[in-house]
């Protein structure tokens, strides 16, 4: 085993890493594999990196240190003093400037050679045409919409005869001391919505428990948040990142939880609770995004085998309870709404449910998360929530229970939210009475 | 039952301070309590090698805040290490690496101070060391002179500091614990899902008339109240029917159990608006975990089983309270009661008493264990929150390394020809029960090169199996064994910067453990292999 360094551009510069790349070693598929190409073939990729927050400062520069040249970052957010417990690429002086910038200049900057530009928007803001110019998307977001976003639209840019159109799509995530890893093969392997039941939502605590049992301290902040607020107003539009703001929900949560003789309101909580602050450590993230970037290396240079390809393709990280991993196949679900094509079965009690109840029950569900969604049945509008004039025009089916908008069991009901646009649910109504 | 009520002070009083804005995220994890054990920690970071991986571990302990950091560096900045490091750049070529990763990485955090060696006045890693211990914790990167590493294990012998050894190569890395002894964390930080303990087969009396009360005319109570009962006064009713029909003994196989569930289903009102009443609801679903009759935890008994004689042991708060708590459950047949209560549909009122009933019971059994440590030699030294925190956390708290360190019963070359024996023989298996093969034969192959300190000369694949075949007899000729050697040579020494950011990533993460006493570090290697993107902790 001693075959032959190709060298790039810099030889001395990427010796460690031109050892690995461009040398077969035992576990390389030779097919996959062109030792003499891969320095300058990853040199001329362009490959697309989303958020530039605690995964995407890693990631940025993991990829600048894997030999990527040309890279491109999307984050509309500004730097918060929070962030600099972990966004290392940020500091005291960066704060309020936009994160995408700062991070883009500081990598460039540090690393010669590489070229990254910024892009201070959302990723809904670009199209097919943008997303379709890189050969890889690196995902560091802590928003699941975002993800199922991106997801859906890199599955729909997907044309069989066209092999560049398939974007491989390698999506990091943690909380705390864990974390997930996952490369998706759009089409191919199972995809963000395949695996959305992995990602289930936090229960919501009943109204009524918030209205009139509180018994845990986050009782008291939600009724504060929830109903307080819209009670008296005390600003104009609650800003969860204004200090004022959480001291005001802070004071009423407090004294509803004196009034209850429940222990545990601290503004900390406050914070917590309202802003569903997720715990965010720097060792997670570098070790969740190197796992990311280490997979985009494998798939850019076919040097050893990646995940996704087509084995495994999932890794879970837990750090609580020493250090476990497991890698596995996530398989791809036939009644997926972006990239299978039967309808998936959506349990429901029976024809005397309303139809305000089903559509619901969509936000809660852990298949389907959709807060916004609007309904259609064999070519008849149940309910839309645009154009205004519709809207109005559907309102009162809400209140009409299923049997009298004509529903049956067994019936194909097609779903779809702002938040997707070009994503169509479709389910099959299956009635348990 | 009155509860203390601090007085309401001005909300800007309360608004997070400049350093706890900053590390919010993490004082979630860690809390005040962790954070000050990071600020008051210093580490040294001896860089030999490429030395990737020991400045990505130090980013990640800087950002936190770790009190204090040295680097042993006698590099020379070269054009690799600007392909591979993130913390030095041009202006560094030529220069001591040592003081280039210093400047840099001191720029993520100006709470931090970090010195580096060799200085003028500290020329060699021995007169670093001849200072008296002033190190929290040493991390060192692989491969590194047989020398050196001898003056750091005796620095860790003699100081009782832990000690870290990592090695990163290509797509491959371990690291390794060396602790100085056995290692008991309190704070472990369980599963929210995992700490109930209700007590509901031997509830004591306050508990018994609480339930009582509430339930004595349970008939006649308004639907409100009768679906506001807490499904831990509903369980406890129905207990007394049961065991009043089976001869006083509770529902205990799963048949019983799964009848007794019934029973609950069917006491549930279903002639309301709901067609059915929550809070029966959770009595039904708590009443396969919540009537199992505890057993001792492996890990509480592990630590109650572990001989502590040695000094420092001795002289410790944390086993006078470990044999405190074990006397108390040789009396009790019961650990000390955590006292917390779960959410359950309730009234406000009522639930609020039921939680005091549950925190009084707790602060009765912390009391009665404080009043025997104190009975002890050197127990008036022990800090009554120790205790209370001792008795929440009692059924998680675990020993780590309690077989190892310096007075290990077996030596670290016949636990390795063990370890390799099982895990050779599951790899046989593996296909067959479906798990993932063992990462031992990285180890090996990265240990084989742990002194290959000349750059000029990479490894080749036959000495690797060589120095493998010496430690492992046979272990040359396994074929997983073999790859590891190749992809080993095909790294030749060199880094890759993901596998470096990764490993350290895991490092201090599990620096940041020891440190704060706070969750479960590994015992005590923890392998990665980037090419099946995964890891395995091995007990060596
Ligand atoms: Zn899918």
């Amino acid at each position: 085993m001693s075959s032959q360094v190709h060298p790039s551009s810099e030889p001395a510069r990427w010796r460690y890493l031109d050892q690995v790349r461009t040398r077969p070693g035992p576990f390389t598929n030779p097919d996959l594999f062109s030792g003499e190409q891969v320095a300058a073939a990853m040199e001329s990729m362009k490959i697309l990196v989303i958020g530039a927050g605690g995964l995407g400062c890693e990631i940025l520069k993991n990829l600048a240190l894997s030999g990527f040249k040309d890279i491109h970052v999307i984050d509309m957010d500004t730097i918060d003093i929070s962030n600099l417990n972990r966004q290392f690429l940020f500091r005291q002086d960066d704060v309020g400037k936009s994160k995408a910038e700062v991070a883009a200049r500081f990598v460039e900057r540090r690393v010669r050679g590489v070229k990254i530009t910024p892009h201070n928007k959302r990723i809904q803001d670009f199209d097919e045409d943008f997303y379709m110019q890189f050969q890889l998307v690196v995902c560091g977001l802590d928003s699941i919409e975002a993800r199922r976003w991106i997801n859906a639209t890199l599955v729909n840019m997907v044309d069989e005869d066209v092999e560049d159109s398939y974007k491989p799509l390698i999506d990091g995530g943690t909380e705390g001391f864990k974390g997930q890893a996952r490369v998706i093969i759009p089409t191919v392997t199972s995809c963000i919505e395949c695996q959305l039941d992995m990602h289930a939502p936090r229960a919501a605590v009943p109204l009524c428990t918030l209205a009139s049992i509180p018994r845990q301290p986050e009782h008291c902040i939600e009724w504060a948040h929830v109903i307080a607020w819209d009670q008296e107003k005390p600003f104009p539009a609650l800003d969860k990142d204004d200090p004022e703001h959480i001291s005001w929900l802070y004071q009423k949560a407090l004294a509803r939880a004196q009034e209850f003789n429940i222990q545990g309101v601290t503004y900390s909580l406050t914070q917590g609770v309202v802003k569903n602050i997720i715990p965010a450590i720097a060792a997670t993230n570098s070790v969740i995004a190197a796992a990311c970037c280490n997979e985009a290396l494998k798939i850019a240079s076919g040097c050893a085998p990646a995940l996704g390809l087509p084995d495994n393709n999932y890794m879970m990280y837990s750090g609580n309870d020493a250090i476990y991993t497991y890698t596995f196949r996530h398989e791809r679900k036939e009644d997926c709404p972006v990239c299978g094509n039967r309808p998936r079965e959506l349990p429901v009690s029976g024809p005397q449910q309303t139809l305000r109840d089903l559509l619901d029950s969509l936000a809660d569900r852990p298949e389907a998360q959709l807060k916004q969604p609007s309904a259609r049945a064999a070519g008849k509008t149940l309910y839309m929530r645009v154009p205004e004039s519709l809207e109005k025009q559907t309102r009162p089916n809400l209140e009409k229970t299923l049997a009298e908008l004509g529903l049956e069991d067994g019936q194909e009901i097609a779903v779809s939210d702002p938040a997707f646009a070009t994503v169509v649910f479709r389910f099959t109504l299956r009635f348990k009475q | 039952m009155t509860e203390i009520i601090m007085s309401q002070t001005p909300p800007i009083l309360h608004a997070p301070s400049e350093k706890e804005r900053k590390y919010d995220r993490q004082l979630r994890l860690w809390a005040a309590s962790g954070q000050s054990a990071l600020e008051s920690a210093n580490i040294l970071l001896v860089n030999s090698g490429v030395g990737a991986v020991g400045a990505e571990t130090l980013k990640n302990l800087v950002l936190p805040g770790i009190g204090r950091f040295a680097i042993y560096d006698e590099a020379v900045v070269q054009e690799a290490d600007l392909g591979i490091n993130f913390f030095l750049d041009e202006s560094w070529l030529g220069r001591s690496r040592s003081q280039g990763l210093t400047e840099l990485i001191s720029e993520l955090n100006p709470d931090v101070q970090g010195t580096w060696y060799p200085s003028e006045n500290v020329k060699t890693l021995e007169s670093l060391l001849v200072d008296d211990s002033q190190f929290t914790i040493i991390l060192y990167t692989l491969p590194i002179r047989q020398g050196q590493l001898a003056q750091l294990e005796a620095y860790g012998q003699r100081h009782k500091t832990p000690l870290v050894a990592i090695h990163s190569a290509g797509f491959y890395s371990y690291f390794q614990l060396n602790l100085p002894g056995a290692f008991p964390i309190v704070d472990t930080h369980p599963d929210e899902t995992a700490t109930t303990d209700l007590r509901l087969l031997s509830p004591w009396p306050e508990l018994v008339a609480f339930a009582e009360e509430l339930t004595k005319d349970i008939d006649n109570l308004d639907n409100f109240e009768h679906g506001h009962l807490p499904y831990v006064v509903i369980l406890l009713h129905y207990l007394g029917q049961w065991k009043a029909s089976h001869n006083g003994n509770p529902p205990s196989t799963y048949k019983e159990k799964s009848e007794f569930r019934k029973l609950i289903q069917a006491a549930a009102r279903t002639d309301n608006a709901e067609g059915g009443e929550e809070n029966f609801d959770e009595a039904a679903a708590a009443v396969l975990k919540t009537l199992a009759t505890p057993s001792l935890p492996s890990g509480l008994k592990e630590v109650f089983d572990h001989e502590h004689t040695s000094p420092a042991e001795q002289r410790s708060g944390f086993w006078l309270i470990a044999d405190a708590v074990k006397q108390f459950y040789e009396k009790h047949g019961c650990l000390p009661l955590p006292g917390k209560l779960p959410d359950m549909k309730a009234q406000s009122k009522v639930y609020v008493q039921l939680q005091n009933i549950y925190k009084a019971k707790a602060r009765k059994d912390a009391a009665e264990i404080l009043e025997a440590v104190r009975a002890m030699p050197g127990g008036d030294r022990v800090d009554a929150s120790e205790v209370e925190l001792f008795c929440k956390n009692a059924a998680f708290v675990k020993l780590v390394n309690a077989t190892g360190g310096p007075h290990a019963k077996t030596s670290p070359a016949s636990r390795l020809k063990a370890v390799a024996e099982q895990e050779f023989s599951n790899d046989e298996s593996a296909s067959l029960t479906l798990s993932p093969l063992s990462l031992l034969p990285i180890y090996l192959a990265l240990q084989a090169t742990s002194h290959h300190v000349d750059s000029a000369t990479p490894p080749r694949a036959d000495n690797i199996l060589a120095a493998i075949a010496e430690r492992v007899p046979g272990a040359e000729r396994n074929e997983r064994v073999i790859q590891a050697a190749q992809e080993v040579v095909r790294a030749a020494g060199g880094e890759l910067h993901n596998v470096a950011a990764l490993t350290g990533g895991l490092v201090a993460q599990e620096t940041i453990k020891i440190v704060t006493k706070q969750y479960i570090p590994i015992d005590n290697t923890c392998v990665y292999d980037g090419i099946a993107g995964r890891c395995q902790v091995l007990r060596l």
